[in-house]
């Protein structure tokens, strides 16, 4: 045999290389194709469904608000021992002043009020007030300024003054109408180096005017804040003998006079707008909600709060959530166990008569099924209204006096038949599915070997169609806890869920942050059982509709 | 279903006494109605039981006799309460003629095990009032809405006149209401615009991404099914929430296209759950024989595999469109007043200012479903024959 040697090599394919090199590309280009179908889909569903539910988990956490309205203050509380029961310095309250009327000129200290508000109930008005009246506090030094030479009074001196002068021709040739964009302000380099807190706090004007106002900053006067950061740099010993561009004198005249000027006490001045400036709590609590992340929203979902030493319980009467979960969490069971005790019925016959009746039964498990979820829940209202169907049939038949009609809706009950009636198909189709697999010759040859009908169906029967009790009672507590539109029409007050708590504080409140760690908690516990269903039944088994 | 079980006559002490009972419960119903519970459960079993002794020994002929009883029963609770009366009489008269002699024949027996004794026969017909009141649990709600929405006043229930059966107390006007109110119109014509396009991006991303996921080679196939089926375990609040917050950063919030897609995202799991359960039964050889045959991947995809997976996709389509035909938590959220579907409306109708034609609407929707789950039923039915899974 002259080819015995070519065959005791590894085996080639048609073309000459080697077979398992072939065989493990054509795997990987199948491979490939399959993940080329699924792939717009996916990526369809990362960006519309998984990207926003991983947005709302970051909202969570999230708390930027706090170090980006107050950027000043928080840098300067991070050194401020908030134990030691002494309030924090006066530059801690110069600065708190830069950033108050900084984010009131932005709109931003109402927001950043509500947001501290859900910490410490209050903080809201506090901001509110200080936004109003801090304007008055740098009066102060821009009327002194102003007494001391009518220069101060207006803007385009500033804007000579600090603006670099190829700066201060472009905007002076910039014409409004025209429709191209304000040429962006630029700060004189020498005077960014002699009065440097001048400069900044004109260039966070300059900015909000040109890009904020959209205003002509040659047009505008400059905020009270800037007087202020002029007086700060001049007392600080700023030495300007030197300079010599425009408003030299002006400004030379002011550096030797500053000296004498009526100084601001902010810390006092703050508390004149509100003691609660004075109150440590208020300090601790925007220390404590200066960093960019928090867990506070996740403390306060469970009825905790960031305490001095770390986390603890609020108050018994502000606590809500966790009794909201356990309520959420005790609901769904008892609809579970109705659907458990309603639906092993049906599904048994269902299951055991003919095909022919069954498939007819079927329809009338199925139609529930398909009909609108709105339609349902205000049928269920319609009903059980105390001047509804099910109150004046009782009435009709003497079961309740007309005086005592039941309250049947806008409490638990309510809650409970009508998300019942609702789930129930989510139990029967499943339980369906298992029993229809168990062979009748099961039951019988129990009770022939002598069994009682309870002993044959508890014995036999019911351990087999355990798995469909699983299957449709995962499925059904998964969607029970997370429902909305039901709880919030027929339940009242006293029948919501966590989901309408969820529902409020987006819509009403606008506590975002706690909405978000709360539907994350409510995720996690789905998630939880997902994955249970997964393992117990597997997603790929979930059956529609028979 | 054959017989299984020879039956005889039983004897009167049997079947009159069980008469008796039943009729002391509809008797009771009568009687509570009237005024007196006691008087209407002596007279009703004594009525019955007397009805039925002399239905079945002394008439003897069953349909005259049956239709003897509908008929005096009739004439008596027309003359008690009018015509609604009257029929609940007739019912009444039929069903105790036909129960008188299905106990008095045995019939009751025919189609039972020989061996059951008397305690299971009398449990196998508990059990099936049982499971027929759990069905009709299931079934009212819908049954009530429909002729409720006939009603003449703005009332949610029964008024005296439609008790009655008097034409005055129907009418269409919650219909009319709903087909001249612009809010109502405008709403319809929101879902008309919103399902179909949300329908027709989930079921064609769907479809392709089902027939990967079910070539034997998918690589993460568990993670990915995972991530797929997930908006619909997600509760929609959550998925809601997180739309919003995500939608108004990148400027979707209170958009058309915002809402479209949500609702996509939310049917996709029906479209792949119903394409891969029919793709299950695809035999892969027809489209490898068709390649062979020279058609290339789109032609072998359009001409082989499309027209068999047919009706999987659009039953898939079908799920999608009333998910999102039906949306109400997550259009609350993405959409703003612009986008107020169908759903939307009923929902702020039913919480602010309950009209009446909240139940017109309903009623629609309903005959909408029926013609939907019938479409879905027959093409679940024709795919299983397609693929020889059962005779049909």
């Amino acid at each position: 045999m002259t080819d015995t040697a070519e065959h005791s090599g590894p085996m080639m394919a048609a073309d000459g290389t080697p077979l398992k090199t072939s065989l493990n590309r054509a795997l990987r280009r199948q491979k490939l194709r399959a993940l080329m179908l699924i792939a717009p889909l996916l990526i369809f569903v990362l960006v519309t469904f998984i990207a926003p539910i991983a947005d709302m988990l970051f909202r969570s956490i999230e708390n930027q608000i706090v170090s980006d309205t107050l950027p000043r203050t928080t840098a300067e509380l991070a050194d401020w021992d908030g134990d030691s029961g002494e309030l924090p310095g006066p530059a801690i309250f110069e600065s708190l002043y830069k950033d108050i009327f900084i984010a009131q000129e932005r709109k931003l200290h109402t927001r950043l009020g509500s947001r501290l508000n859900y910490e410490l109930t209050g903080v809201s008005s506090l901001f509110r007030k200080s936004g109003r009246r801090v304007d008055d506090m740098g009066e102060v030094y821009q009327d002194q300024f102003e007494d001391l030479n009518s220069f101060w009074k207006k803007g385009e001196n500033w804007n000579a003054l600090l603006g670099s002068d190829s700066w201060m021709t472009a905007q002076s040739s910039w014409n409004e109408d025209s429709g191209s964009a304000q040429p962006a302000f630029e700060i004189r380099a020498e005077l960014s180096a002699l009065l440097p807190e001048t400069a900044a706090t004109y260039a966070i004007f300059a900015d909000f005017v040109q890009n904020e106002d959209e205003d002509n900053l040659l047009s505008e006067d400059p905020w009270a804040i800037v007087y202020s950061a002029l007086y700060e740099d001049l007392s600080a010993g700023a030495d300007v003998s030197g300079y010599s561009g425009p408003g030299a004198t002006e400004l030379q005249e002011a550096a030797a006079l500053a000296a004498d000027f009526e100084v601001v006490d902010f810390t006092a001045a703050f508390e004149d707008i509100d003691e609660d400036w004075h109150n440590i709590e208020v300090w601790q609590t925007i220390q404590t909600y200066s960093p960019e992340f928090t867990s506070g929203y996740f403390l306060n979902a469970v009825d905790m709060k960031k305490g001095l030493d770390g986390a603890e319980m609020r108050p018994e009467n502000e606590q809500l959530y966790i009794k909201l979960f356990i309520r959420t969490f005790i609901m769904s069971m008892a609809i579970t166990c109705s659907c458990i005790l309603l639906g092993y019925p049906v599904a048994w016959i269902l299951a055991n008569l003919p095909a022919r009746t069954a498939n007819l039964l079927m329809i009338l498990v199925l139609l529930p099924f398909w009909t609108s979820l709105l339609v349902r829940t205000s049928a269920w209202k319609v009903m059980l209204q105390q001047q509804g169907v099910i109150n004046d049939t009782l009435v009709w038949l003497g079961v309740v006096a007309d005086d005592s009609r039941l309250a049947l809706i806008n409490n638990q009950t309510g809650t409970i038949i009508a998300m019942t009636h609702i789930l129930l198909p989510f139990m029967i189709l499943p339980l369906y599915s298992v029993m229809k697999t168990i062979p009748p010759t099961y039951l019988r040859a129990a009770k022939s070997l002598g069994a009682t009908n309870w002993t044959a169906f508890w014995r036999v029967y019911f351990p087999q169609s355990v798995p469909g009790i699983g299957a449709g009672s995962i499925l059904v507590f998964i969607l029970a806890i997370g429902y909305y539109i039901t709880p919030e029409l027929v339940g009242g007050t006293t029948g919501t869920f966590i989901s309408n708590r969820i529902a409020y504080h987006i819509s009403s409140s606008l506590n975002w942050g706690l909405a978000a760690a709360l539907g994350a908690i409510l995720l996690a516990v789905v998630l939880g059982l997902y994955w249970a269903y997964d393992r117990i039944v597997g997603i790929d088994n979930v059956k529609l509709g028979g | 279903m054959a017989a299984l079980t020879p039956i005889s006559r039983t004897p009167v002490s049997f079947y009159v006494p069980v008469v008796a009972a039943g009729g002391a419960i509809a008797g009771m119903f009568v009687g509570t109605a009237q005024g007196s519970t006691l008087l209407g459960i002596l007279g009703g079993a004594l009525i019955m039981a007397t009805a039925a002794f002399l239905l079945t020994q002394v008439i003897k002929a069953e349909k005259p006799g049956r239709w003897g009883l509908l008929v005096l029963c009739a004439v008596a609770g027309f003359a008690v309460g009018g015509l609604p009366a009257g029929i609940i009489g007739a019912a009444f008269g039929w069903f105790f003629g036909w129960f008188s002699f299905w106990l008095y024949e045995g019939r009751y027996r025919a189609y039972l095990a020989p061996y059951l004794t008397p305690g299971q026969v009398l449990w196998h017909f508990s059990f099936r009032v049982i499971c027929g009141a759990i069905l009709v649990f299931l079934i009212t709600p819908i049954i009530v809405v429909m002729p409720l929405s006939f009603n003449a006043q703005d009332f949610f229930t029964f008024t005296p006149e439609m008790l009655r059966f008097d034409p005055a107390g129907y009418s269409l006007k919650h219909y009319e209401d709903f087909f001249t109110n612009s809010d109502w119109q405008g709403a319809l014509a929101n879902s008309v615009k919103i399902a179909p396009a949300a329908t027709l991006l989930s079921v064609s991303f769907g479809t392709l991404a089902a027939i990967g996921l079910s070539q034997p080679h998918v690589p993460f196939r568990r993670a990915i099914m995972a991530i797929l089926i997930s908006p619909m375990i997600v509760p929609l609040i959550i998925s809601a929430a997180g739309m919003y917050f995500f939608y108004s950063r990148i400027g979707l919030q209170g958009t058309y296209v915002g809402v479209v897609l949500a609702h996509a995202a939310l049917g996709i799991p029906f479209v792949i759950i119903t394409v891969t359960a029919t793709l299950v039964g695809f035999d892969n050889s027809l489209t490898r024989a068709a390649a062979n045959m020279g058609a290339n991947p789109v032609t072998t995809f359009f001409r082989v595999q499309m027209p068999l997976i047919l009706p999987g996709v659009i039953s898939g389509g079908l799920f999608a469109f009333i998910t999102s035909f039906d949306e109400v938590v997550v259009v609350l959220f993405v959409g703003s007043a612009g986008q107020k579907t169908l759903p939307w409306q009923m929902f702020t109708g039913l919480r602010e200012q309950i009209s009446p034609t909240i139940l017109a609407v309903a009623t629609i929707l309903v005959i909408i479903s029926i013609a939907l789950l019938t479409v879905v039923e027959m093409l679940r039915r024709r795919s299983e024959r397609l693929r020889g899974m059962s005779p049909g």
